[in-house]
């Protein structure tokens, strides 16, 4: 590994938002094409939740390597050049808790996992209303859309979401994962989402497996 | 002579530091603060002294409120020491306070692991009849929970439905709470229908409501209006604080329970503001977030450890205590389910908890277990004989037994065997092998599990006579129906 990439490298896997920051910027001041540049950040995210799948790596400091990701992309790809970001990722998704629901814990480690195995997340927080959903469905055209929720009453707008995806005609463009404490796979197959994963580490292996299938 | 030692007690901090988790947690309640989601709340502890931090939500009547220590301490001063519960019939008086320890099962689960069918599934009505009159005929369960959330009814009355059936098929006195503010209302009538009078009710309280704070340092809108109602009308509130550690609360084990301190003691307060004198229970149900998986553990030592801190830190307030323990993560009723339920069994045991909730429950409490409920019975009968110490019954403990004894003689039949064997020995059920082998294949040796399930089965199918009047069954029938029906749905479930 180049020194510069090793660079990369070690903020990546320090967590280090900072200077990952700072080496994004140098490269998009020096006129690099960031979608070139863009390999050893993810060669680092990957080697992050490589090791947090082994055991080496603990939940703090995956999210502060995600972290550190995601200040890169926001200096390497504003924006209007998502896309370039798009192409080069696993997959897009949108998260989010749904409706009604504040609780975040779980859907942040899904989207942190999510990110250091290459997917380009969209974290649209807690208490998304469906609307926003719709929106930024139609908008964005995900690969994945990332439903959390921890509470009984709130599990029901996971399958109200999924209605109003059918009433627009978008449900079929869109792979609908759900998850949080209370659901189970007998939820998700009665609501009509293609998946649902119980922790961080299987939402991620169904997320590849769905996109492989 | 019968001399007894002292109780088997076990303390894992000192008294300094349990000062010190007291004092800190004052600090935060007043520079910190607490945020107050319910409006009433909020204007029953501004009136008594709470002051705002910043401008919250003026309109609505919400925000961050500012708890100055001599508030906080004149509140402890009316939170009565010791309180007292009883059974449908109010009698059999159940004391929580002191180093009393009452064990009842976890509540409140959304699954039941079906031995039958091989998985989890959503409990329905028949469940719940079957768990609650295997608590009634669990000694060791001193007190019911309603224990599983049945899946056949609207879910906005999944509360009031298993206090319902926990009323009309149980007599044990119940630990309970509301999911919904609504629900507050025809649980307290039911209960009021029970003991025939709210003064009765107030007299001889049937009825804990639980109510959990939101980490980090939140009073919810639900759970404020619960500890607000149950204060009025004289009913128990259990503050079950559960700070996770790392994530909504400190990493460190006295960080989580100085959080856990200011978030009860906050309210005890709210409690005291809305009727002094208002029976609370210092309780928690605190994890040691696993940071592999980000779920919050309940078999962890370490969340034992800080439910055993909370617990004196309220021993020390001088209130009556309460831990989420003898619970587990496993999937299964398999050695892990045993290995740390019984440890935790066995630590609340010896730290005194008034009261223990958590037997039955697996998978990060969202699973209940007819046959884990059977084995950690047999777990909590232990604990009692543990707590009952080692006694000095003779002057001479074995010599002049072993000077009478003739060569190759026993002392099965000896005077002193059969004077002293049921007070020294205590004897599990048949869920606890203890027979000589029979069998040399292994396939032919049954597990706790299977054994668990004969027993639910065997005492099941026992006869019971109802525990109400017919009267009061009408009355708990016709406040069920007008509920259901108030929420949508047809009736009460077959």
């Amino acid at each position: 590994m180049s020194k510069p990439n090793q660079e990369i490298h070690n903020c990546i896997l320090d967590g280090d938002a900072g200077k990952t920051k700072i080496l994004a910027e140098k490269i998009v001041n020096a006129g690099s094409n960031p979608t070139e540049a863009l390999q050893p950040f993810i060669t680092a995210i990957r080697h992050a939740g490589d090791l947090f799948d082994q055991g080496e790596f603990f939940l703090p400091q995956l999210l502060l390597s995600a972290k550190a990701m995601q200040a890169a992309m926001d200096v390497m790809f504003p924006s209007s050049e998502g896309k370039s970001a798009a192409r080069l990722s696993r997959g897009t998704v949108i998260a989010g808790t749904i409706q009604g629901d504040i609780h975040e814990i779980g859907k942040n480690l899904v989207c942190a996992l999510l990110s250091a195995h290459g997917f380009q997340v969209v974290d649209l927080g807690a208490d998304v209303a469906l609307d926003r959903f719709v929106q930024e469905t139609e908008q964005h055209k995900p690969d994945f859309l990332v439903l959390s929720a921890l509470l009984t009453t709130t599990m029901i707008n996971q399958k109200h979401l999924i209605d109003q995806l059918n009433d627009k005609g978008i449900r079929d463009g869109v792979k609908v994962l759900v998850g949080g404490a209370p659901v189970t796979s007998d939820w998700a197959e009665e609501i009509g989402a293609d998946g649902y994963a119980p922790d961080a580490s299987r939402a991620v292996a169904l997320a590849i497996k769905l996109l492989d299938a | 002579m019968t001399e007894h030692t002292l109780r088997p007690k076990l303390t894992i901090i000192s008294d300094s530091f349990v000062d010190d988790i007291i004092e800190e947690a004052f600090a935060i309640l007043d520079k910190v603060g607490i945020f107050v989601e319910n409006s009433e709340a909020y204007s029953l502890l501004s009136e008594h002294g709470a002051k705002p931090i910043d401008s919250g939500n003026s309109v609505r009547g919400t925000g961050k409120l500012s708890f100055p220590k001599s508030l906080i301490e004149d509140a402890l001063k009316s939170a009565p020491r010791t309180i007292q519960l009883y059974d449908v019939n109010g009698d059999n008086e159940i004391n929580i306070g002191g180093d009393e320890v009452h064990f009842d099962p976890g509540s409140a689960a959304l699954y039941i692991h079906d031995p039958s069918e091989g998985r989890i599934r959503k409990p329905v009505t028949n469940d719940l009849r079957r768990f609650i009159k295997l608590v009634n005929k669990l000694d060791n369960y001193h007190i019911q929970s309603t224990a599983l959330i049945s899946s056949d009814v609207p879910e906005k009355c999944g509360d009031s439905y298993r206090l319902y059936l926990a009323l009309k098929l149980g007599f044990k006195p119940v630990i309970t709470g509301i999911f919904e503010k609504e629900s507050f209302s025809v649980m307290k009538d039911m209960l009021t229908s029970v003991r025939g009078s709210e003064s009765a009710l107030k007299e001889k309280p049937l009825a804990i409501f639980d109510a959990c704070p939101s980490p980090p340092l939140m009073w919810s809108d639900l759970t404020s209006h619960s500890v607000i109602e149950a204060a009025r009308a004289g009913i128990p509130s259990e503050f079950v604080s559960m700070p996770l550690t790392g994530s909504t609360a400190p990493i460190t084990l006295s960080g989580a329970a100085v959080q856990h301190a200011a978030e009860t003691l906050a309210g005890v307060f709210l409690a005291q503001t809305a009727q002094t004198g208002a029976p609370v229970i210092w309780g928690g149900s605190p994890s040691a977030m696993d940071l592999r998986y980000g779920t919050t553990p309940m078999g962890a030592i370490e969340t034992m450890m800080i439910d055993m801190v909370d617990v004196a830190v309220g021993k020390k307030l001088g209130l009556p205590t309460h831990a989420y323990m003898g619970l587990s993560d496993s999937k299964g009723v398999d050695y892990q389910a045993g290995q740390e339920s019984g440890l935790g069994i066995i630590l609340a045991a010896l730290s005194g908890v008034n009261v223990v909730s958590g037997p039955g429950m697996m998978d990060f409490e969202s699973c209940q277990s007819l046959e884990k409920l059977m084995l950690d019975h047999e777990v909590c009968g232990m604990a009692y004989r543990l707590l009952n110490g080692i006694s000095r019954r003779d002057d001479l403990m074995a010599l002049p037994l072993l000077q009478s004894l003739p060569k190759g003689g026993h002392l099965l039949t000896n005077p002193h065997t059969l004077k002293w064997f049921r007070e020294e020995i205590s004897f599990p059920g048949k869920a606890i092998d203890r027979r000589a082998r029979g069998s040399d294949k292994l396939e032919d040796l049954q597990t706790a599990e299977k054994r668990a399930q004969a027993e639910v089965e065997r005492l099941l199918t026992e006869e019971s006579e109802p525990y109400v009047s017919t009267d009061v069954s009408d009355e708990l029938d016709r406040l069920m129906v007008e509920e259901i029906k108030r929420l949508g749905g047809a009736g009460l479930p077959k």
